[in-house]
This record gives structure tokens, sequence and C-alpha cells, in this order.
């Protein structure tokens, strides 16, 4: 009797323990259906590890995934080995054994998604040294590696020019995920365009601290906008989910109100199409097919850091929402900026250092 | 049947029902099961590397199960071993950075760092517990967070290097890595650790079994007022089973520390190895062998589950819903012990 009533008392309490540790993490990746691949000679083949977002995590798993999948299809590979494939982490500690995983599975390429990956990748690229290694958002200096980096700024600044020109209030938030080279990036570009477009305009500029926590993105909008803020930019992840509920909520209350929210990473006009006002894109997809394609055509960069930018239609700004009241004005001023620094006239600040000696003029 | 036997058993029937129920999952949602077993086997022992892997992996969850088992035994719910696991892991690494130290001294140092991270994060509920009364279940899960979310600022804050989110590596004199090992398992990540987590299991099973402390710990943790009645102050036997408690979890996260990743890194989430250790040590049962066992079980299904995907295109969360079914098949084990007693009951008929 005595080793019953403890028994259920252990595992009601390993109940609330996998409840309560599961509030710190999304985990509702579904399985993606793969198809077993067959044996290919010498065929190229390509591979990915997600970190611990997986591959539908609506963000850049996901997009470089998506990539993965477009440049399999466009080149007549299969999915699976030998072709195109992915692995997908569920704690740190499985970045390592994936990556070693798939290069002993003898892709040709193998992808880290995420600057989570860093020291694996490092790791691993000094041990498996006939294998080719490309990690995105984070710089590896080994010979076998490539490092994607993106030009965040860029896209942050069109957004920042976009909310400018929107504003009433002449207040703006900007919700960043955690304190990391790529949301400074970010960050410092949105101030940027914000500065160059509509000097006057302050920003509030807050972080999370986490990039899955959608209820603390909520909770951070929802006081941006009640102090007064009519745009909000989100550099956060899944956090940033958040805000948009927090924008269609009060938009709903309200509707005669501006609560307009921007996007990060892909398009995410889906996410509420009355508030969000565009998004800042990093095609993460584009640069996984891009250096997909180098690789194949045995142009491998490594030990190079290659960098996206718009230049290379690696960053860029989402269509302005057709609510938006003047989306005209706005279309005008980002086709400006974007001539700007495709002719590179302007260089958009990356660390707030540089932000402070930055002028648009 | 004796009780011995059934005890024996009864997780062994779990394991088995957990993966029958999970291939019955497998087959509704149309997956081979044949296939993911096979691809769960291979990725856990079908190389030698795989082997080495899975080593690494569970010498944390032989710690922290048997943090969690020793507090049980005391009768108390340390729910906080995922905290004392990250503080362990930052003191660890702490040490192993700042100092500059021969070997001999250096790695001792740095592990009883951990050790001693653990325990005093350990300390406080346990205090509270002994002075206050205050629930430790509460204390421990808010200690948690705390402990997450200072040992982010101190990564941060004090020792990133450029940067930003995690620490140096440690010096070599603090690592608990070794090429030949990892020669051995041709370039796996064990390391040294479970020669520890072994000599855990063994300190575990002499203090508890085989010392007047440990039978005094096990007397409080069967009856409060019994203990106190005979004579034994249980509020220090409260305070002493957390510390201890601790230590193990500390030293497991010393595991991850000095072993597996040499350095900490800010962390978004809970590494979810204290919480496995709840699960590890419900399924053994609580003592210092059942906690070995159940460990290397877990240690496999999560390192073999990483290549279900690969081989068999079976998602690798199906691995979480069948650790998640035998963990309910131990809890509910009274079905599973009243079967076995009218089977053994039908024998002596």
């Amino acid at each position: 009797m005595k080793k019953r009533k403890v028994g259920m008392a252990l595992s009601l309490v390993l109940a609330a323990g996998t409840l309560l540790g599961a509030c710190g993490k999304s985990d509702d990746n579904k399985g993606t259906e793969t198809s077993k691949g067959g044996e290919k000679g010498k065929a190229f083949s390509v591979a990915m590890v997600t970190d611990v977002g997986g591959v539908d995590d609506k963000s850049f798993n996901q997009s470089a995934w998506e990539g993965l999948q477009k440049f399999g299809k466009d080149n007549g590979m299969k999915e699976g080995k030998g072709g195109y494939s992915y692995l997908q982490s569920k704690s740190d500690a499985d970045y390592a054994t994936n990556l070693n995983t798939l290069a002993r599975q003898d892709f040709d390429l193998v992808y880290g998604i995420g600057f989570l990956m860093q020291a694996a990748v490092e790791e691993i690229a000094k041990q498996q040294k006939d294998h080719h290694f490309a990690i995105v958002d984070a710089e590896v200096k080994q010979p076998n590696v490539a490092s994607i980096l993106f030009k965040e700024q860029e896209a942050a600044f069109l957004a920042g020019v976009a909310a400018a020109l929107t504003t009433k209030t002449n207040h703006i938030g900007f919700i960043g995920g955690m304190e990391i080279p790529v949301i400074e990036r970010f960050e410092s570009g949105f101030l940027a365009g914000v500065k160059a477009a509509k000097p006057e305009v302050q920003v509030d500029v807050q972080y999370s601290g986490a990039f899955d926590k959608a209820e603390l993105g909520q909770s951070i909008a929802s006081k941006m906008y009640s102090s007064g803020a009519d745009v909000v930019f989100h550099a956060a992840g899944a956090t940033g989910n958040g805000l948009f509920k927090e924008a269609v909520d009060r938009k709903a209350k309200e509707p005669s109100k501006d609560f307009w929210a921007i996007g990060v990473d892909r398009d995410q006009a889906d996410m509420g199409p009355d508030v969000v006002l565009t998004s800042a894109l990093k095609r993460v997809d584009v640069a996984v097919q891009d250096l997909s394609k180098k690789s194949m055509d045995g142009n491998f960069p490594g030990g190079e850091v290659v960098l996206y930018g718009l230049h290379e239609d690696g960053v860029g700004l989402a269509p302005i929402n057709a609510k938006a009241p003047n989306k005209d004005a706005i279309d005008k001023a980002v086709k400006e900026y974007i001539e700007k620094i495709k002719s590179g006239d302007l260089k958009v600040p990356q660390t707030r250092d540089e932000l402070k000696n930055f002028s648009a003029k | 049947m004796s009780k011995r036997l059934t005890g024996i058993l009864t997780p062994i029937i779990s394991v088995l029902l957990g993966i029958i129920v999970g291939t019955i999952i497998m087959l509704i949602s149309g997956y081979d099961p044949v296939a993911a077993y096979t691809a769960l086997w291979n990725g856990a022992f079908g190389e030698v590397y795989y082997v080495g892997e899975v080593i690494r992996q569970f010498t944390p969850y032989i710690l922290a199960g048997l943090a969690v088992a020793f507090a049980f035994r005391v009768g108390l719910f340390n729910i906080g071993v995922e905290g004392q696991f990250i503080v362990g892991w930052l003191a660890s690494v702490w040490v192993g950075v700042a100092f500059d130290l021969p070997k001999v001294i250096h790695l001792p140092l740095a592990i009883l760092a951990a050790i001693v991270a653990g325990a005093l994060w350990a300390f406080i509920p346990g205090f509270l517990k002994a002075r206050f009364r205050v629930h430790e279940v509460i204390v421990t899960i808010m200690l948690n967070y705390v402990a997450l979310h200072v040992t982010n600022y101190i990564i941060r804050n004090v020792l990133a290097a450029k940067s930003g989110d995690k620490t140096e590596m440690i010096h070599e004199s603090a690592s608990l890595r070794s090429e030949w090992l990892q020669s051995l398992t041709d370039y796996s990540r064990l390391h040294w650790g479970i020669i520890l987590a072994i000599a855990c299991c063994f300190i575990m099973w002499f203090l508890l079994e085989k010392t007047t402390r440990g039978f005094e710990l096990r007397a409080v943790g069967f009856n409060q007022h019994a203990a106190h009645y005979a004579g034994m102050n249980v509020n220090r036997n409260i305070i002493l089973s957390m510390v201890i408690s601790g230590a193990f979890a500390g030293l497991a996260g010393a595991m991850e520390g000095l072993g597996t990743f040499g350095y900490a890194a800010v962390k978004g989430g809970f590494t979810g190895v204290g919480f496995d250790g709840i699960a590890i040590a419900l399924l053994g049962s609580n003592t210092a062998l059942g906690v070995f066992f159940s460990a290397i079980l877990f240690g496999a299904l999560k390192v073999g589950a990483l290549n279900m995907p690969l081989e068999a295109g079976v998602p690798n969360e199906l691995v979480d819903i069948i650790i998640a079914l035998i963990v309910f098949f131990v809890a509910s084990s009274y079905i599973i012990r009243a079967f076995l007693d009218r089977i053994g009951k039908k024998g002596v008929k």
C-alpha cells in the first residue's frame, strides 16, 4: 500500500515536472513525410541538421529545409540517403551526433542550421576532414566549412523605413529574441532605417531573452502598444508570434486604431492580414540552394564566409500591406533605399557602435 | 511470486508494454515498426561510434537518476535536479576556464566545484523544508528557473567570450575527455565521466544500505514521526539528503561541462536531463542498480532515436511517446503487479 502511494505520488510529480518542463519548449513538431531514397552511385547528396526548433518552426529551420527540398527536386534528387535529407536535434547534445551521422552516411555537404551549432560544426569538421560542412548564421574557420551569414541589417533597415513612414504616434517598438550578434544586426539596421526616414521617431527596444516564448512576446507587445507605439517589429522567432496575437486582438477590439506589426525571416502576412505591415525577409532557402549548387558544381567555398545581402537576394522586404495608409509613399521610399544600398552609397550599420556614427545623409 | 522478482519484472514488463503500444501507434499512423526499431537499434549500437555516444548520453542520466532516487528514499521529491545540474555545469566550467593548474589538481577541483554548487543549490529547499516546512516541490521547481536565468546572466556578462553567448573552452587540464577513449570509439564524445557515474552508484548503495547514517536516512523516508520518536534528527537528515542529492545532480552537470561540451552556453530552455532523471529513478525503482540500467535504456533510446528519421523515415518524436508510455506503465505498476500476483497464485494451485 505504501509503495503504491509512493509510486502514485512520484508519477504525479513527474507529470507536473514534464508539464512545467514543456512550458519552456514548443514541441509540436510533426513528422515530415520522408520516403526512402535509393542508393545511387556518386550522385551529389546534401543534408541538414536542424537546431532544437525542428523543421516546422515557421522560421529559419523550415526555410532552410524548403530550400533544400527545392534544390533536391530541381536536380532530380530523391529524399533520403544519397539524395537530400535532414535530421532533427532535440537537445544541444544532439548536434554533434547528428552532424557526425550525416557525414558518416557520406552526404557530400552537411548544413548546420543556426548559430547554436557553431561549436558542434567546428568540432566535427576537425574530425571529418574529408567532408564538407556549412553553417548558417555563424562563422567557423575551418578549411572544409563554409559559413553563411546574412546582412540582416539591410532588411531591417527597409522595415525601419516602412515603420517610420507608417507611424502616426511617432512611437515604434522593437522586440528582440536573445542578445546575439544576429539580432543586434536586426536592431541596428531597424533603428538606422527609422532614423533615416523620420529622425524624430522614438523606438522602444526590448529583449525577451528567448526565441520560443510567445506569451512573453505578447506581454511585451501589449506594454508597447499601451504606451503609445503603433508599429512593432520583432526579430524573436516564435516569441514574435505573441506580437501578432496581441495586434490582432487589439485591432478586433478597436478597428479604428492602428496596431501594425512587422514580421521577420519569412513573409508573415498570414499571421494577421489586417495588422502585418510587412516582413523583413531573410532568405535562408535562397542561400541554402545557392550554396548547394555551388558545391555540386565543384565550387565549394570552404573556409570562406559567404555573405547574402540585398544584392544577392538573400534578404529583402515583403510587399507592404495594401491596407497601409500611405502605401505608395512607403513603396517609393523603400525602392530608393534599395537602390542606395545596392549601389553601395548607403552602408547600413550592423552593430550598436556603428549605429552611433550613422547618419543617413 | 517473491517480492523481489515482482520488483524486477514490473519495469521490464512496463518497457515491453511501452514498445508494444509504440508499435501499435506506428502501425496506425502508417509507419513500418520493424524498420523503425531496426533503425533505433542501429542508431544506438550499430557502430562503435554510436555505442560511445550512448555511454556519453547515459553518464549524466545515471547521476541525475541517482539524485532523484536518493532524495526520494528519504521521502523528498527533488524536482530541482535540472537546476542543480545547470549550476553544477556552470561551476565546473568556471573553474575549468578561470584557473591554469596541473591536471591532478585542476580536474578534481573542477569536479568538486560542480558538486559543491549542486549541493548548495539543493541545500536551499532542504533548509526551507527542515526549518519552515516549505514544500520542496514548489521551491525546487522555482529554483530551476532561477538557476536557468542566473547562469545565463553569468555566462553572458561575466564569462562569455567575444561572441557573447558561450564561455571559452575549458583548459585541457580540467577536461574529462580522452583521446584514447575517443579513438577507441571512432571519435565519439565518450569521456572518463562514466567511471565517476558508476562509482556514484556504489556510493549511493553503500551509503544507504551499509551505514548507520543511511539507515537513519531511510528511516526518515519510511516514517518521519517514527524516526523522530526513535531519537533521530529528522531535520538534519532532510537537509543532508537534499545536499547529497544536489551533489549527484551537480556532478551530472560536470559530465556535460567537462566532458561532452567543454563549455557552457546560454540556454533558451531547460536541458531536460533533470526531468529525465525523474523518469529514470521511477523506472529504476529508486535503487542504485535499477537507476544504472534504466539510464542505459534511456540513453540508448535517446541516441538511437536520432537515426530513425534518416534510416526509417519515422519521426524521432515517436521515441518520446514510447518513453512516456513506459513511464505511464511503471507509474500504473499496480495493474502489472496485480496481474503477476494472479499468475503466481495460479502457479501454486
